[in-house]
């Protein structure tokens, strides 16, 4: 499929969802497709995250082999948010242990169907490189978590299907709508993925990931749900279980700061060599 | 004088530290670094006289030392750097890495004091990549710096990020002492100071120009540079030594990358005039990227750069890279000790005298990160670039230790 292909396609269930978001509360669900459904449960969970504007936490990667043996890597995430949602948001992370990549920093402007656009800046000479963000499926880090995962969060990189809905893994007490969703992005490692979404504050609670011959690669567990601001819920632990190599990575995220004025200066490439 | 001039920094930064009683809010200090034991031994006996056979071990010590304000808008850093060798006395020295200041503004970033400061896109040359002397001593691949004092101010707009350096002192090339190896035949003369172009000799204030910016795929960068080359000539001394020479050069660089799918593709240009006729140099080519090999975690980039310069060494600085093909794999493993291979080699394609790298390192542990490089020149004879160094090939094991 063309890229210009994929744009329409886009651009036509952004309208669709546009009017269906306005005649939901009229029309009785079952008039929805199975599609229309999944694509209005991810824009609403995607939807009760957006207008924080930016967002700073540290956080510990805890990567565990298939003998249990633990190494850990800290860093501090940043995020600004881009309000256009044809648009992708802007990241930086910066490596702050093990202590001969600290300072290591990467800059992302994520693309919602084209390549994101990745630079790397590497402390010790200073040098800021622009990177291929062709490796999606490449994992982060040497973690659990492939590139994707991080970057390709942006409600229209899928398209959906609402399947049922049933209690809340890891929070039985909520009820949880299970949507499929297909990455519409290239070079995806997945063919599909299969997320819980509560009913009640929209937060993802867990994502089954299906490797390209559609075989159980992994499992994402969302823990520690915090409230902050009374606006925006953030999780404060994910597990990510690899079913075939039976490795695992933990992301442990320290406590978020809202809306700490950071602006495009903070996200553009002239920003790196002055880290550090 | 240059023994002076880090102090001379020092005191220069101690007045921008803030006092724990003046400063308005508060930051973040972070302390690390790492020291090193590395030991390198040649596969062949010396080739000229005085040079040692002797295993070459080094003791590196470099403390790190970074000051950032709450809002950011505040930074010190302060980098040391000290290698203690058995076999060189030159190669025992000291460097300030990093020693400045830097303030950002909403408009402007103005910094004082030493830094590193990298240009460039290339991987087998750093052609536009002038700021900075080479610490040549440290490695022959040409990738270690000297910290360079300048004023820098630079501005982020949204078509570009534009600085301009001033350089009040220039840094002279460390060189291989007597007793060394990977030295040219005739011995450096390091104890008497090197010959300028300029009366202000190595007080003459060179200053620089750079631009650069991204549009979509494209990377490119924009830089000019007036003042003490940084690569010398050498002048025969009476005592039969090499005594370097340094002139003033304008240069003109051009960086430009395109990043595609998996495909880096990368090019570099200078035109330079002073020291000897006007001349121009190029290195171009690309970096492909084979992810997750065979269904494994590893990912396999391919390197192949031409190196093209224009210049006639009889009158300007000698070079290596004047009609070279580098090719070179890296194989990253993308595992939790971010294991990484790279080998290559770099062949005159007139005279056939080729150069080979091979690195190697991974994590042990948390804190300790082990290295190996080796290097060999093949192909060497009488007359051609690399001969001086034909019986250099070395292997060099390092282990450190990060903080």
């Amino acid at each position: 499929m063309k890229y210009h292909d994929k744009l329409s396609i886009l651009l036509r269930s952004a309208v669709l969802s546009g009017c269906f978001l306005f005649s939901a509360a009229a029309l009785p669900a079952h008039a929805m497709s199975d599609e229309e459904k999944g694509y209005e449960i991810a824009k609403k969970s995607d939807l009760s995250d957006s207008g924080f504007k930016d967002h700073k936490v540290s956080m510990k990667m805890i990567l565990r082999n298939a003998q249990g043996q633990e190494t850990t890597r800290d860093m501090r995430f940043s995020v600004k948010e881009v309000p256009d949602m044809n648009e992708g948001d802007k990241s930086l992370i910066i490596f702050d242990a093990p202590a001969d990549i600290a300072g290591m920093a990467l800059l992302s402007h994520t693309q919602i169907l084209k390549p994101d656009y990745q630079w790397l800046l590497f402390p010790e000479s200073g040098k800021v490189a622009r990177i291929s963000s062709k490796n999606k499926s490449g994992s982060f880090a040497g973690s659990e978590f492939a590139f994707e995962d991080f970057t390709s969060q942006e409600l229209n990189k899928y398209k959906y299907k609402f399947l049922r809905q049933e209690a809340c893994p890891n929070v039985p007490s909520l009820t949880c709508d299970v949507v499929e969703r297909f990455p519409l992005y290239e070079r995806s490692g997945y063919s599909r993925q299969i997320g819980w979404t509560d009913t009640q504050d929209f937060q993802t609670r867990k994502i089954e990931f299906y490797d390209r011959k559609n075989d159980l690669l992994k499992t994402l567990d969302f823990l520690k749900y915090k409230k902050y601001d009374d606006k925006y819920w953030r999780v404060h632990l994910m597990k990510m279980d690899n079913h075939q190599t039976k490795k695992s990575t933990d992301l442990v995220y320290d406590t978020y700061s809202f809306d700490n004025g950071l602006d495009d200066k903070d996200f553009v490439k002239g920003v790196l060599d002055t880290l550090y | 004088m240059k023994r002076i001039l880090p102090l001379t920094c020092l005191a220069a930064l101690a007045a921008f530290i803030p006092s724990p009683h003046e400063s308005a809010q508060a930051g973040t200090w972070r302390i690390g670094g790492y020291t090193a034991l590395e030991a390198r031994t040649f596969t062949q006996d010396h080739k000229w006289a005085a040079q040692s056979d002797n295993l070459d071990l080094s003791l590196i010590v470099t403390p790190e030392f970074r000051y950032k304000s709450d809002d950011r808008t505040h930074r010190i850093n302060f980098i040391p750097y000290l290698r203690a060798n058995n076999v060189d006395a030159e190669r025992s020295h000291g460097d300030l890495r990093e020693a400045f200041y830097m303030y950002r503004g909403d408009e402007i970033e103005l910094l004082a004091g030493a830094n590193k400061v990298f240009w460039g896109v290339t991987e087998s040359q750093h052609l536009v990549n002038i700021i900075n002397q080479t610490d040549l001593i440290e490695d022959p691949d040409q990738e270690d710096y000297l910290g360079q004092p300048m004023v820098q101010i630079a501005s982020q707009r949204d078509w570009g990020k534009i600085s301009a350096y001033l350089m009040p002192y220039f840094r002279e090339r460390t060189l291989t002492g007597e007793d060394g190896r990977l030295r040219a035949a005739l011995p450096y003369d390091t104890q008497s100071n090197p010959t300028y172009e300029s009366s202000a000799e190595e007080w003459h204030t060179d200053i620089a120009l750079r631009y650069s910016h991204y549009i979509g795929d494209f990377d490119i960068g924009l830089s000019y540079f007036s003042g003490t080359s940084r690569e010398p000539t050498f002048n025969i001394t009476p005592k039969g030594e090499l005594r370097p020479h340094y002139g003033l050069i304008n240069q003109f660089g051009l960086d430009f990358q395109y990043t595609t799918e998996s495909w880096l593709w990368k090019f570099e240009a200078i035109g330079r005039e002073g020291m000897g006729d006007k001349f121009a140099a190029a290195v171009g080519g690309f970096e492909y990227s084979f992810y997750q090999l065979f269904e494994s975690d590893l990912d396999l980039g391919l390197l192949l750069e031409y190196q093209y310069d224009g210049r006639d060494t009889n009158k300007s600085p000698i070079t290596t890279a004047n009609n070279d093909i580098f090719a070179a794999a890296r194989l990253a493993f993308n595992d939790t000790q971010d294991s990484e291979i790279l080998a290559g080699f770099t062949i005159d394609h007139e005279t056939q005298d080729s150069f080979i790298n091979l690195e190697a390192e991974t994590r042990l542990g948390d804190n300790y990160q082990i290295e190996l490089r080796a290097r060999f020149i093949v192909g060497a004879d009488q007359g051609e670039d690399l001969y001086d160094f034909a019986r250099d090939d070395y292997i060099q094991l390092r282990l450190a230790r990060y903080f």
